[in-house]
């Protein structure tokens, strides 16, 4: 019997490779570029991965130091926004899911490129602390940090003090989530 | 006053995690796109090829 071929796990990743992408560059032509050259180098560097260890750590790793890299040489960060994530931030929350979701993705792209990496590392994808700061190369202690900082951010920016008001967002996200249409309830 | 912050915290922590799995889930998703399917498709083409050659 043959061992698996880890390039067929890695075919099951590229769905969230592409999501980090899109969250880490804000723009859809440079995630795809970004994914392009990470899937490249991972395919013909697949002989470097462990098996039995995370591929989707390894694979976002490669993105990630792609795209820091190519950040370096353009001396410049990427600031233009798809259609997708772009929108108007309203300057009171509306008791709508999907005009809360629009606010939150807009407030998250406001956010600077360590502490966006750390959220969606940590919050969306569901790493730990260590295993999220090994990935970008910093302390456990500095990801905490980025994560705390982002959280933060995102909380001032969607005046999420006011108790009031994060239970609507709240009843309106889970409407969102669930599918169930806040209008319903 | 640290004791009402703290619940306070958290619970807009949950609320900012679970808008990011959402916007997250959102974004996986999509559709892949050509460039890269294609892109699997030569990789692919390219090992058979070399295996065969063998």
């Amino acid at each position: 019997m043959t061992a698996p071929d880890p390039r067929d796990e890695l075919v099951d990743h590229l769905p969230a490779l592409r999501a980090f992408a899109m969250s880490l560059t804000r723009n859809r032509a440079t995630a795809d570029d970004m994914m392009q050259d990470t899937v490249l180098k991972a395919w013909s560097n697949i002989d470097k991965f462990t098996p039995g260890t995370n591929m989707r750590a390894w694979l976002f790793t490669i993105l990630r130091n792609n795209f820091y890299t190519s950040r370096r040489k353009l001396n410049r960060e990427v600031a233009d926004v798809d259609d997708v994530m772009s929108g108007q931030l309203s300057v009171k929350p509306e008791h709508d899911g999907r005009l809360q979701m629009m606010d939150f993705k807009v407030a998250f792209n406001q956010l600077p490129d360590e502490q966006r990496e750390a959220l969606i590392l940590v919050g969306a994808s569901g790493f730990s602390y260590e295993d999220a700061g090994e990935m970008c190369g910093v302390a456990t202690g500095t990801m905490k940090s980025r994560v705390n900082r982002g959280r933060a951010k995102l909380t001032q920016l969607l005046k999420l003090e006011d108790d009031d008001t994060l239970e609507l967002t709240d009843q309106a996200t889970m409407a969102v989530v669930s599918g169930s249409g806040f209008a319903t309830k | 006053m640290a004791g009402q912050d703290d619940p306070k915290k958290a619970k807009i922590a949950k609320y900012i995690d679970e808008n990011l799995k959402q916007v997250f889930s959102d974004l996986e998703g999509d559709e892949m796109p050509t460039q890269i399917t294609d892109l699997l498709a030569v990789l692919r083409a390219q090992d058979d090829e070399r295996k065969t050659k063998k």
